[in-house]
């Protein structure tokens, strides 16, 4: 990957701002112009918000720069699968222990 | 990497751990805010009498703050690109840019809460605003933060010029003004459109 450094114009930066914006606008499309069911929506907006946040880890944040790229991969991919263990542990934990209790 | 090509703010082996470390750091800052989504997501139904999501969220206003945020990010990496460039003046001009972007955010993000407070939500109304105001609060908190931290590096660049110490602290801030929007992402799409009726 050529660096921004020797380019230029931030040819990246505003690629990943243009589909930083159309994927926003999209997400409220989806959810206010279209008749799919509530679990679908949340599919489909919860996917283009990944999307845009891989927009700017790799093309804003550059997490695969610098000699310590890989680490920075192995460490990001670690804190979001603990990221995902919280939410949908907590959810799962408390939403079923509740349901028990009646 | 060759030495030539290697941006001024890796050049030396302290400011690769100062970022190396700093991105260790943002991923305790991602453990962080998804304890704060998860408290949320078991919390946002329980509104006990109070206003819903649906009730109070305004769309227009929700989506003004996104814009702001977006395009804030997008300018610290504009800094970022002219900061490579050796190129100080953009590079202020574009901090600045990022600087009152934020700052937009920021104070479109206290009306809202204020208009909260006004409709009857507040912190203590229910286990639905707790969620909400303490994920949106800490994430506006470091909004905040980083203006502060942001401007004070603005002062170092301006007087000491893009040296490697001066462009590894402004690198490391912009990797964090970044990640706050990436947090935001998520508030956009898990608590607002999420909550609002579609």
């Amino acid at each position: 990957m050529s660096s921004t450094h020797s380019s230029r114009f931030p040819w990246n930066h505003l690629i990943g701002f243009i589909l930083s914006i159309a994927l926003t606008l999209l997400a409220v499309f989806v959810k206010f112009q279209t008749n799919f069911s509530d679990s679908i929506i949340m599919w489909i907006i919860g996917t283009l918000a990944i999307f845009q946040a891989m927009i700017q880890l790799f093309m804003f944040m550059h997490v695969t720069e610098g000699k310590e790229g890989m680490i920075n991969v192995i460490n990001m991919i670690y804190s979001i699968f603990l990221a995902l263990v919280i939410v949908f542990g907590s959810i799962w934990v408390l939403t079923s222990g509740h349901a028990a209790m009646h | 990497m060759t030495q030539a090509n290697t941006p001024l703010e890796y050049r030396s082996q302290q400011s690769q751990m100062n970022i190396l470390g700093f991105w260790i750091f943002l991923g305790a800052e991602i453990v962080l805010f998804s304890t704060l989504f998860a408290s949320y997501f078991v919390l946002e139904h329980n509104t006990a009498g109070g206003p819903a999501g649906h009730d109070i969220f305004i769309l227009k206003d929700v989506l003004i703050e996104t814009f702001l945020l977006l395009t804030s990010s997008f300018t610290a990496g504009l800094a970022i690109h002219f900061m490579r460039n050796n190129a100080k003046n953009d590079m202020i001009v574009w901090t600045i840019v990022t600087l009152l972007l934020g700052a937009g955010f920021l104070y479109m993000e206290i009306n809202e809460f204020i208009h909260y407070v006004h409709e009857g939500a507040t912190i203590q109304t229910s286990g639905f605003t707790a969620g909400f105001f303490t994920l949106l609060g800490t994430h506006g908190a470091h909004v905040t933060f980083g203006i502060i931290w942001i401007s004070l590096l603005l002062v170092q660049i301006f007087r000491r010029g893009i040296t490697e110490k001066t462009s590894s602290k402004f690198f490391i801030a912009s990797l964090y003004w970044h990640f706050l929007d990436v947090v935001w992402i998520f508030i956009f799409t898990f608590v607002y459109l999420k909550g609002m009726v579609g």
